[in-house]
């Protein structure tokens, strides 16, 4: 029973069909300053990238040339055709859409509920939907419900539009990192045409909107460098900079990235402008403070808001709350903590919930089922659940199973209690033998039947900062559970147990006797129907403190993301060549089937640019490390390179490899934000190698090849478009292995699924 | 000519020949007490025996190189291999010369200590700061601790300070002189031999790496050497330092498994064709098997997959139940699972669809890539059959059943074709033992596979095997290795049976390359995880710093004797405070530097930079590391980066001393 229920309830979040689990959580990174050192800047001079800091020699900024516009109006035309393009189609919830259309119902209702991301994206989107006229009432069950009359079209409208600012943002940076429309052509093109970048834009996610302010962001950091310090649209673009961080932060952690590529790029300027002994220690001060307050400052504030509106939005009780704090409950409408009354002091024969006082602590919990063969004594288990459950119900008990009669006994601070689970009749126990997961610690089972045990049975109450014979106040006493025979305390560690355990948490018997909240509970339900309930105003929890809760249970709710054994996972490797796509919609031949799939041919573009970015960059590195001064184009191109292209390659590093050291269940999607990068960097890299073709060919012919390898390279990504594009807009009828096939015939990796 | 008279003229470092001789009077005197098993003995104990009986094993904590030296020690003392090593704490039979087995660790710990006065006089430092880091090194209880037994600690440091020795020593010599060289090769030896104690060596290799190619990049920035020099040196150092390690490494493993020819207890986790390579096992059964498999052939089926277990496909006189437990309803059809043991009902009979004979034509007809067989069960002549059922434990696959006709419109579909994987030819023939295939089936181009869920009672616990509808990738769990394989003869169904149960033999030798092994076992030791829990022991990286830990090494069960690991409080200390004053000077000197203010002279803030790059750095390469970890980890695993730390707070002393006073 019990079993149904918890698995149920866990459960119910992951739909077993095609649906992933769930999100990115970002980690620790490498470290890889690629921009150019402050020596071989000032020997090679300031051309490319105008110092921040030195404002005499400051050189006069080319103004983008009028050509630009009708091209840029072009890219965001053409932007905006491919992303909106049967936008409406399939008419059903897509993949994950299921959680975020569901989430943004939750904002529209004011329902609470847990999600492990940040709010910023969700409540994007519950806003679009409300604008466009979406009522909040479709369930978003599963992929594949029908919408039906249900206004969905604006949601994903929303996602599609931020969607298409990526080619545009991406145009701009590379033209402002390389001055040169033809790469920044390049780049737009390979993302314009990408059917990975199409098909993600166009749904209920998060990530177009995640990716939209990663770009922003990035966008804002070049061109904030271009500017003369302390003018207007200085300003300016730190703001937008350090606001687009707050929102990218928002939206996803995976925003962590992109932070972190500023910090980076804002640490080398500031090194940069102390070196530069023109520069006044006063003035330097100043630089640094303005960092400080537009990347530092503004952005915590910003994220900050965007919790408290969270939380103001949020008001009423719904299925999140389990995994917070008692406190945390009491302020949400229809919670049973919500204006609360029940009898104000803890008293034998009541039926209690005790919850454990470290955040996202849970409810102590058992149910039928007994620790496996080797997992100490083969008794019923006894873990720490997050949600409510009548598994949760405890009774409490004197040693000696009398029943009283007459006006409850009130338990006091010392009196020895026995804890009788109410399902089961089991008693709370412990002894020694080690505990499953925390060796040091000793196992805690339930025993007995029908109240009778064993001495083992037996826990001493105690208050937290109280004295023999204090009374235990419900929801406001710390309490700690002694071990009457081994002197232990009850302990939750916060390991989730494995398969056996319902992937619950773990509960011990502590005999370190360090008062920490691991070990501290507070009684949440007290039911006692011969005591009177008193309302109980609680200390209502501050911002701060509700903040850091979701926080903590937000990043516990990542890393319990673990993959599952006999799942088949996506592997960071595996993104780049792109080896496997995601089923967004359908699975066999009746079915409309959108897949995300990168357009395999930009995709492999992107990534032999990689190599030849490195060999490229080695070669000229060499070249003018050993002295050979080439021509005056040359050493801008290997500027360009090194300065430009420097900052995308870490970029592209910063949003990939830490996946690699991430323990948490992957997806093919979360390579996007670094494919942008390397896009951007192929875009350079493309450009300047057949810029010196002239290294190659002597003067008429090398031009040539320059213009037939652009007209060629657009070709080849607009054909492959051709082909692909019924992955992203969708297709019916038979699978790419029989002859009929939309894809027949381009099922050019075995591991593809369409 | 003799030129005379005959001069010999030594120059003895007085000094360092005392340190020398206290390190080795710590490290070896009463070096084998305790007569017992202490602490990771037991674990590298149980190897060292299994290589004195030449036994192949698979250890996935690093790589053979440590492990030998360990056996090499116990090969010169004649230790026979015949101990149990089974728990800490057991004493040793006076047959087992303890100290012989500790011997080679505990000198490698006692070197150690004068590489690092060595070290630091190659970072530019006075004898004085020398004899201040060898004095923290020797009076260092827990490495004195680590030194003492059969671990290997101590052997990974000693390499690593080698390297960075040799290295040194190196770069600061002349660079007219070409017996410079033998110290850059003595460079990448070291490396190749810490790397290949330890997987944790290849830290301090990638810093080493680092360091000589911020040298090399120098080097190519000097326009005053020639084109032709900065070459020929930089050709010489990839060589030395990158060629060298690799082939080394790859060394390594050819001398582990050279020695190691036997079978043992770990052969199931490799391929059925490694393990016919080892003597006994596997080899015996298969020797002289017929190599290509043809209609007739009686054949056990392996899954390629070793997780859970390795396991063969396997069929017996027992059906699905007709209603699992959670009501959902199967075939009722015979069970066909896959079952970790040898059986007589691991046997398959391959058969021609079109006609009926179950014994090998005259010529043998071989199956080839793409041809559609069916399989039979041999004890039970069922036909392997699949359809749309819903696998018993995981209903998203179909069920794979041996086909009874219970007359309820369920037509057989038992057709199978043979997609070899690892084909090289479009027509190859199934070949055992080598060949991986996929079994396809033709009705629904599922494929067979074994999906490694138990199956409850019902299934006696053996393990699911299902037809994959929508296989993806190339999972091993799809592909499947014909082991055990002979020509059936037996027309009759029961002298069929006989024939089953009566043993394999005939014999041709069958061998793959070392460079094949290599790659397996390679491959092996870095994906087999062993389930980590946590260990009594076991302790938090940020626990390492403050010492906030230790671990009991030995306790006498009468006497109550005991040997902890514990560090030194004091010189642990120290090494903090270095390592902290060392950042705060750095940052300090760095931004004064930065605003044009130089406190040090060129050539003193260039010692003060590479003493940071190498002992903080090497620090910070073999810590930080270990805070993404999620292995169960212990104290010993920061006695390397302590090492270096040591190197560090003498010299850092003395730069106060002489710069800032």
């Amino acid at each position: 029973m019990a079993k149904e229920e918890c698995n149920s309830q866990w459960h119910k979040a992951r739909d077993p069909s095609t649906v992933r689990n769930r999100k990115v959580f970002p980690s620790p990174e490498q470290t890889h300053q690629s921009l150019i050192t402050p020596e071989s800047k000032n020997k090679q001079g300031d051309n490319t990238f105008p110092s921040n800091g030195s404002s005499a020699d400051f050189p006069g900024r080319r103004r983008v040339d009028s050509s630009n516009t009708p091209l840029l109006i072009v890219v965001t035309g053409l932007s905006l055709a491919t992303r909106l393009y049967k936008i409406t189609e399939p008419p059903h919830v897509c993949w994950d859409e299921t959680h975020f259309g569901k989430m943004g119902s939750y904002y529209i209702n004011r329902t609470f509920f847990f999600d492990v991301h940040p709010p910023l994206g969700k409540m994007l989107i519950a806003l679009a939907g409300y604008m466009t006229g979406y009522d909040g009432t479709f369930p978003f069950v599963k992929p594949g419900d029908k919408y039906e009359h249900h206004n969905y079209w604006g949601m994903r409208g929303f996602c599609a539009v931020l969607g298409s600012f990526l080619p545009v943002f991406a145009y701009l940076i590379v033209q402002e990192l390389s001055r040169s429309h033809t790469a920044a052509i390049i780049t737009a093109t390979l993302l314009i045409f990408d059917t990975g970048c199409i098909t993600i834009s166009q749904y209920i996610l998060l990530d177009p909107i995640l990716m939209f302010f990663i770009m922003a962001a990035v966008l804002s950091m070049v061109k904030f460098n271009q500017q003369r310090p302390f003018t207007v649209p200085w300003w300016l673009w730190l703001i937008l900079c350090g606001c687009a961080l707050a929102c990218a932060l928002g939206v996803k952690f995976v925003g962590l990235f992109v932070i972190l590529l500023v910090g980076l790029n804002t640490v080398g300027d500031l090194w940069r402008i102390l070196g530069d002994l023109s520069l006044s220690l006063m003035d330097v001060a100043k630089h640094f403070l303005a960092r400080v307050a537009g990347l530092i400052l503004l952005p915590l504030f910003l994220y900050l808001t965007i919790f408290a509106v969270h939380f103001v939005l949020l008001n009423k009780s719904g299925p999140g709350d389990g995994f917070f704090s008692s406190t945390f409950q009491s302020r949400l409408i229809g919670n049973n903590l919500y204006n609360v009354s029940m009898p104000e002091y803890l008293a034998y024969g009541s039926t209690i919930t005790v919850k454990n006082l470290r955040i996202a602590g849970g409810y102590l919990h058992s149910h039928w089922h007994l620790y496996p063969e080797g997992v100490g004594a083969k008794q019923q288990q006894v873990t720490a659940y997050l949600h409510k459950d009548h598994n949760n119900m405890w009774l409490v008990r004197k040693p000696d199973n009398d029943t009283q009669s007459g006006s409850p006994e009130l338990v006091r601070h010392g009196d020895i209690i026995r804890l009788e689970h109410k399902e089961t009749t089991r008693n709370l126990h412990s002894h020694l033998h080690q505990a499953p997961l925390t060796k040091k610690h000793f196992q805690v089972t339930g025993y007995g039947l029908n109240g009778t045990g064993d001495t083992n049975d037996l826990w001493q109450v105690e208050v937290c900062g109280g004295r023999k014979g204090d009374l235990v106040k419900v929801l406001r006493s710390k309490v700690r559970f002694l071990h009457r025979a081994t002197g232990c305390v009850l302990y939750s560690s916060g390991k989730s147990l494995p398969k056996w355990g319902w992937e619950q948490v773990e509960v011990t018997c502590s005999p370190y006797l360090k008062e920490t909240p691991s070990s501290q509970w507070n009684i949440e339900d007290h039911i006692n129907p011969r005591l009177p309930n008193i309302s109980l105003s609680l200390l209502k929890p501050n911002f701060l403190e509700i903040l850091l809760e979701s926080h903590i249970v937000m990043i516990r709710g990542n890393s319990g993301l673990k993959p599952k054994s006999n799942e088949m996972n996506s592997k960071p490797w595996h993104w780049p060549i792109n080896y496997q796509g995601l089923r967004f919609s359908g699975v066999n031949e009746t079915e409309y089937r959108v897949y995300l799939l990168g357009n395999p041919v930009v995709w492999w573009i992107n990534l032999a640019s990689l190599g030849l970015y490195l060999i490229m960059v080695a070669l000229a590195s060499v070249v003018i490390q050993r002295g050979i001064s080439p021509q005056q184009k040359r050493i801008e191109h290997s500027d360009v390179l090194r300065g430009g292209g420097g900052l995308l390659l870490l970029g592209w590093l910063l949003h990939y490899v830490p996946f690699y050291v991430m323990g948490r269940v992957l997806y093919y999607h979360h390579y996007f934000p670094a494919m942008l990068f390397s896009s951007m960097l192929t875009g350079v890299t493309l450009d300047i190698l057949l810029r010196n073709a002239d290294l190659l060919l002597r003067q008429p012919y090398s031009d040539w090849l320059h213009r037939g390898g652009q007209m060629v390279l657009l070709f080849t990504v607009l054909y492959s478009f051709h082909l692909f594009h019924p992955l992203s807009y969708g297709m019916t009828g038979p699978l790419a292995h029989e002859p009929g096939s939309a894809m027949a015939g381009l099922k050019w990796m075995d591991s593809w699924e369409f | 000519m003799l030129q005379l008279p005959l001069l010999v003229t030594a120059q003895l470092d007085l000094v360092l020949v005392l340190v020398s001789l206290l390190s080795l009077w710590t490290r070896l005197s009463r070096l084998s007490y305790p007569s017992s098993v202490v602490f990771d003995e037991v674990y590298y104990g149980q190897f060292v025996s299994l290589y004195m009986k030449r036994i192949f094993f698979v250890d996935d904590s690093g790589p053979p190189l440590g492990h030998m030296i360990l056996a090499l020690g116990a090969y010169l003392g004649g230790f026979d291999g015949n101990f149990v090593w089974n728990r800490i704490g057991a004493d040793y039979p006076c047959s087992v010369s303890v100290w012989s087995l500790r011997l080679l660790p505990a000198l490698c710990g006692a070197l150690c200590v004068p590489l690092v006065y060595l070290l630091t006089l190659e970072l530019g430092f006075s004898h004085l700061s020398a004899l201040g880091a060898a004095l923290l090194l020797l009076l260092e209880n827990s490495l004195i601790v680590q030194s003492r037994f059969m671990l290997l600690e101590s052997l990974l440091i000693f390499f690593v300070l080698l390297a960075f020795f040799s290295y040194l020593r190196f770069h600061n010599a002349h660079s007219r002189s070409w017996s410079r060289y033998s110290w850059l090769l003595l460079s990448g030896v070291s490396c190749a031999a810490a790397v290949g104690v330890k997987y944790m060596g290849l830290f301090s290799y990638l810093l080493l790496l680092g360091v000589a190619s911020v040298h090399s990049w120098n080097l190519i920035g000097d326009q005053a050497v020639s084109h032709l020099s900065v070459f020929i040196q930089c050709v010489c150092k990839v060589l030395c330092l990158l060629v060298v390690p690799v082939l080394l490494y790859v060394f390594w493993f050819y001398i582990h498994l050279s020695v190691l020819n036997r079978s043992g207890p770990h052969d199931q986790l490799m391929s059925s064709a490694f393990q016919a390579s080892l003597q006994g096992g596997l080899s015996r059964i298969t020797q002289g098997q017929p190599l290509e498999v043809v209609y007739g052939s009686q054949v056990t089926l392996r899954s390629s997959a070793s997780q859970p277990v390795s396991c063969w496909l396997h069929s017996h006189k027992a059906n699905y139940p007709i209603r699992y437990e959670n009501g959902r309803g199967s075939s009722h059809q015979q069970q066909v699972t896959c079952y970790p043991f040898k059986d007589v009902n691991n046997w398959w009979i391959i058969k021609d669809s079109g006609r009926q004979e179950l014994v090998v034509d005259t010529p043998p007809r071989p199956v080839r890539h793409g041809d559609v067989i069916q399989l039979v069960h041999g004890m039970t002549s069922r036909l392997l059959n699949s359809h749309d059922v819903a696998a018993p434990m995981s209903p998203h696959a179909q069920e794979v059943s041996g086909y009874i006709d219970f007359n309820v419109s369920m037509a057989a579909q038992n057709l199978w074709r043979v997609d070899i994987n690892n084909r090289e030819a479009e027509s190859e023939v199934w070949k055992t033992i080598l060949s991986e295939v996929r079994l396809v089936h033709i009705n629904t181009s599922a494929v067979l596979k074994l999906s490694g869920v138990p199956l409850p009672d019902w299934g006696f616990g053996q393990l699911e095997v299902v037809a994959e509808k929508l296989p993806k990738g190339h999972s091993s769990s799809l592909s499947w290795t014909v082991e055990e394989h002979r020509y059936g003869t037996s027309q009759g169904r029961k002298e069929r049976e006989a024939e089953l149960h009566s043993p394999t033999h005939i014999d041709v030798d069958r061998k793959i390359s070392f460079w094949s092994k290599f790659m397996e076992l390679q491959w092996k030791m870095l994906t087999v995880k062993q389930e980590e829990s946590e260990h009594k022991y076991s302790s938090a990286p940020l626990e390492w710093i403050t010492m906030n830990t230790n671990i009991a090494y030995w306790l006498h069960a009468s006497t109550n004797a005991q040997i902890h690991l514990i560090g030194n409080p004091v010189s642990w200390g120290v090494a903090n405070l270095s390592l902290l004053a060392y950042q705060l000077l750095a940052t300090v000197y760095m931004l004064r530097r930065r605003r044009g203010l130089k406190d040090l002279t060129d050539g003193a803030w260039q010692q003060f930079v590479s003493l940071g790059v190498v002992c903080v750095g090497g620090w910070m390469m073999n810590f930080l590391p270990f805070l993404l970890m999620d292995k169960t980890l212990f104290l010993y695993h920061y006695l390397p980066a302590l090492c270096y730390l040591y190197l560090l707070s003498p010299a850092l002393l003395e730069h106060v001393y002489t710069h800032l006073f």
